[in-house]
């Protein structure tokens, strides 16, 4: 499996956060994404959605079963990743990359986000 | 992000808990790969790599399956048929040595404690195949029922282990593997089995399956079970065989209809609610069989009935999901998924016999309305039945 990428930012909840000034683009992780199976279907926030950390903002299914993507900052959605909704195999194939699901302009980011390290030891792998 | 089966880590031997049970081919699945899902007590291959890629390997060339899990029991004795048709709800004394017959093991109330494939492997002998969460149960009613018969009930299941070879490419590949007798291959029809030998060992070879489409499943002793596992797995590589996992046999099954206990299934369901009056031998059998008195007089009249529905989109209905019509709860989903090989969502769900006919149901997906259509089982049909 993909290890963690060592210049991202995670959550339990097993979202991947990359900070590029105000704005954060946010995925699931490999191990997320491993856990589901393939993945079958997407369904993201509309671009201008203003998100709170914490709610669920999408829904990622598998054959098997349903994730929910939870927001991990507050801010307001800028970008959502039309080409993992068209192909939702992306976030199985390239979790960190192409399979990105959001760009968030973000006012706040919480306490308690986990280093690649801390999210290894979380998840075991 | 959350996710319901999220809990169960993979499994590593070194820190899995005492109960976990292994199969005899953990190494290979291990070394193969293979991610790992609780089941029954058990850590069975969930996939291997993607389990679309599995699922539509079975439905254009092979899979093979490990069901190790499963539960044998043999019944044996002079009086094993007559035992069995008082026990199970189908009439076992009627099918020859070398065939098998899918069967019911009911209650008393005439619900279903667990539905299984019967083979006689001998004029007095038969092996009883039961789910792995169902073993203990299957195993102890077995023996209760038969206690005043001449013949012996005995829980196999740690000796025995199955492989699963399923697929359109699977009678090929079987015919190709190094060291198989296979004798009575050619003559092998749907729902027969025959004792061969693989290097040495025995081992039933019976043409079933759980996936819709032709194939075999091995009852091998465990030791001599990895052996076969590779031996069909080389043998298969080249027309497309890979290892499947518990996740595309799940969803197979459900293209093709069948039920699967704990979710079609359960002690409060009647045959004849899920599509299986016919497995009752209500007719044919003239003496008593546990739980024929409720079957005769059947269910209540408004008591639900197994459908299949097809739905818009891409976003499936699944267990527990309700059937809406208007307003009203009308059902609830008992399996669902975006069917892999038809490209559109389908559920098994029981509904209201008001319902059942309706042309208006929707599925209630996680708040959101997604139409869907009553359409006959099985969803999946393979092109040319095996006879």
């Amino acid at each position: 499996m993909t290890e963690p990428a060592a210049d991202l930012k995670y959550t339990a909840e097993h979202e991947w956060i990359a900070v590029d000034g105000d704005t954060a683009t946010i995925g699931i992780t490999a191990y997320a994404a491993d856990k589901l199976g393939d993945v079958v279907y997407v369904d993201l926030p509309k671009v201008g959605a203003s998100i709170a950390s914490g709610k669920v903002v999408g829904e990622i299914e598998s054959t098997k079963s349903v994730g929910e993507l939870f927001a991990p900052v507050d801010g307001e959605v800028v970008e959502a990743n039309d080409a993992v909704v068209a192909d939702p195999t992306l976030v199985n194939s390239d979790p960190y990359g192409a399979g990105w699901m959001i760009k968030v302009r973000f006012t706040g980011l919480p306490d308690g986000l986990l280093s690649a390290a801390d999210y290894a030891a979380l998840t075991g792998e | 992000m959350t996710e319901g089966e999220f809990h169960s880590q993979p499994a590593r031997r070194e820190n899995s808990p005492m109960t976990d049970r292994l199969s005899p081919l953990h190494d290979i699945h291990v070394a193969a790969g293979a991610a790992f899902t609780d089941f029954a007590g058990w850590q069975m291959p969930v996939r291997y790599s993607s389990d679309l890629a599995e699922h539509a390997a079975v439905r254009s060339a092979a899979g093979l399956f490990d069901l190790s899990h499963m539960g044998e029991i043999l019944v044996v004795g002079p009086q094993a048929a007559e035992a069995l048709d008082y026990a199970l709800a189908g009439k076992l004394s009627a099918i020859e040595e070398g065939q098998a017959k899918y069967s019911l093991l009911l209650n008393p109330e005439g619900g279903i404690i667990d539905d299984l494939v019967v083979y006689r492997t001998g004029p007095d002998r038969f092996l009883v195949v039961a789910n792995a969460s169902n073993r203990e149960v299957a195993a102890r009613e077995l023996r209760e029922r038969a206690s005043d018969f001449d013949c012996l009930v005995e829980d196999e299941s740690d000796d025995i282990a199955l492989i699963a070879l399923q697929g359109p490419k699977a009678e090929e590949i079987l015919r190709n593997v190094d060291g198989f007798d296979l004798p009575g291959l050619d003559d092998l029809k749907y729902y027969r089995a025959i004792p061969c030998d693989f290097r040495g060992h025995n081992v039933l070879v019976a043409r079933t399956g759980y996936t819709g489409e032709d194939g075999f499943e091995f009852y091998i002793a465990p030791d001599a079970a990895p052996a076969l596992w590779e031996a069909i797995a080389e043998t298969g590589a080249g027309s497309g065989l890979v290892p499947a996992g518990l996740a595309a046999r799940d969803t197979l099954r459900l293209e093709a209809g069948m039920p699967l206990y704990g979710h079609e299934l359960s002690t409060e369901t009647f045959p004849v609610q899920a599509g299986l009056g016919r497995v009752v031998a209500l007719k044919t059998k003239e003496g008593d069989f546990v739980g024929r008195a409720a079957v005769e007089q059947g269910p209540a009249p408004d008591a639900r009935i197994l459908v299949g529905l097809r739905s818009e989109g891409k976003r499936a209905g699944r267990a527990g999901y309700p059937v809406m019509l208007g307003e009203r709860v009308v059902g609830e989903v008992t399996s669902g998924a975006l069917s892999p090989t038809l490209g559109y969502p389908i559920a098994m769900a029981f509904v209201d016999p008001g319902a059942a006919e309706s042309t208006d149901l929707e599925l209630d997906v996680r708040g959101s309305r997604v139409a869907a259509s009553i359409v006959p089982l099985p969803f999946y049909k393979k092109e040319s039945a095996h006879d």
